[in-house]
């Protein structure tokens, strides 16, 4: 029985992370799941959020703009419409994109059609900085 | 003969032009090999796309998602995928040419045939021929986005699910190299599942989160905008090769002819001397007499 799993995270414009883990958290679509390898076929939609694998002890951090997952035993492939990385993510960058989002928010009435675009843009500025390790 | 000014004159033009005929040949070597590691980056995600469409379309059948379903097709919608710019040989005259032809021949067997237009040139094609165009798309070939292709497969994708078309199609060239460009006409959807040799339940099927269907109505209309993404990058690394070939040709042709413009010039100088040389000579015999 494998002890590992493969992680491929792929984005539209690239290929990102192809790599042998022990155990992957990903943000589905009705809350986390965990995958370890052995894991039965699975396929799922991915929400905003983030994902984090382990390898041995190091836990490494991905932010997600969601996307999809595919499980089979030995392999997690991740289609992800957009993926950073821990340290390729600009902390400030994301901080200025949370304030501009929950400013436009204030002023939208709730079933305006950019309220959903405008809360998914915080969400994904949210997400970025709790992957980049920020408040 | 002609006179010796003007001659040098056409000769420093067609220096400059070939200045600039080069120096453009040299932008688009450089874009083109940006383009084709754009292209290279994309197609491990757009590769698993696929894999996982057909694995999951397979196991639903065709009736499970509209896109999959084929319906007689009566109004066509046609994306065409020319470029912004032109100066790129016949990159956008094949591929328009090539249109107008699909346009006369096939238009006995739809009702209606849709025109969704990329790049400026394509535009200008249609516009001058007054072949209405549903929706044009400029200046998305700059900087090929993600954003972009969701904008074009939105519409796409709408239509077809209202019903304003029955079948998509798109017309681009295809990037096989360089120097080789090849126009093609792709049906995009409704999709045709491959049918990979198996019969579907051969395999486990997945656990679906939150279902089958679920997934599958956000899956295809991504599998679609990958596509459209795939055709405008390789597009946009076509167009470059294109304009890398035509401004290698045009620097060639530039060579030659200030080669042959400086034999011409050479020999009017050297009528010019001689002609004074005889004029000197005779008039010293005219004095001696």
């Amino acid at each position: 029985m494998a002890s590992t799993i493969r992680l491929e995270l792929v984005t539209p414009e690239r290929l990102l992370l192809s790599e042998e883990v022990d155990e992957v958290v990903a943000p589905g679509y009705e809350g986390e799941f965990g995958v370890l390898p052995e894991h039965t076929q699975f396929l799922a939609i991915l929400n905003i959020g983030v994902l984090w694998y382990r390898k041995e002890s190091a836990v490494e951090k991905i932010a997600l703009g969601g996307g999809f997952a595919e499980v089979t035993p030995d392999r997690i492939v991740v289609m992800a419409d957009t993926a950073e990385r821990a340290d390729e993510i600009d902390l400030e960058r994301a901080q200025r994109a949370r304030d501009r989002a929950e400013a436009r928010l204030k002023e939208l009435s709730l079933d305006d059609e950019t309220h959903a675009k405008v809360r998914a843009a915080l969400q994904r500025a949210l997400v970025r900085m709790a992957a980049g390790g920020g408040e | 003969m002609a006179n010796l000014r003007a001659i040098r004159k056409r000769v420093s033009s067609v220096k400059s032009t070939q200045q600039i005929t080069r120096a453009m040949k040299m932008v688009s070597a450089a874009k083109l090999r940006r383009a084709q590691d754009g292209i290279n980056a994309a197609r491990p995600y757009a590769r698993k796309m696929r894999e996982v469409v057909t694995a999951v379309a397979g196991r639903a059948g065709s009736d499970a998602h509209p896109l999959l379903t084929s319906r007689e097709a009566k109004k066509l919608a046609l994306l065409v995928v020319t470029s912004d710019r032109g100066l790129c040989g016949s990159f956008n005259s094949g591929l328009t040419r090539a249109v107008h032809r699909f346009l006369n021949e096939h238009r006995g067997e739809y009702e209606e045939i849709t025109l969704f237009v990329v790049g400026r040139k394509g535009r200008d094609f249609f516009r001058r021929r007054e072949i209405p165009i549903r929706k044009e798309y400029l200046g998305v070939l700059g900087s090929v986005s993600r954003n972009h292709a969701a904008a074009i497969a939105n519409d796409l994708v709408g239509g077809f699910l209202a019903g304003e078309f029955d079948e998509v199609q798109i017309a681009f060239n295809e990037f096989r190299s360089a120097i080789s460009q090849v126009v093609r006409f792709e049906k995009m959807f409704p999709i045709a599942l491959e049918s990979s040799g198996k019969a579907p339940g051969d395999e486990v099927d997945y656990l679906y989160e939150p279902s089958r269907e679920e997934i599958l109505a956000t899956l295809l209309p991504k599998y679609v905008q990958t596509m459209i993404f795939r055709v405008l990058l390789e597009s946009v690394a076509g167009e470059h090769g294109a304009r890398m070939t035509a401004m290698d040709s045009a620097t060639n042709n530039a060579v030659d002819m200030i080669a042959r413009l400086t034999l011409q010039m050479n020999r009017a100088r050297q009528a010019t001397i001689t002609t004074e040389l005889t004029e000197i000579v005779s008039g010293a015999e005219a004095l001696k007499g």
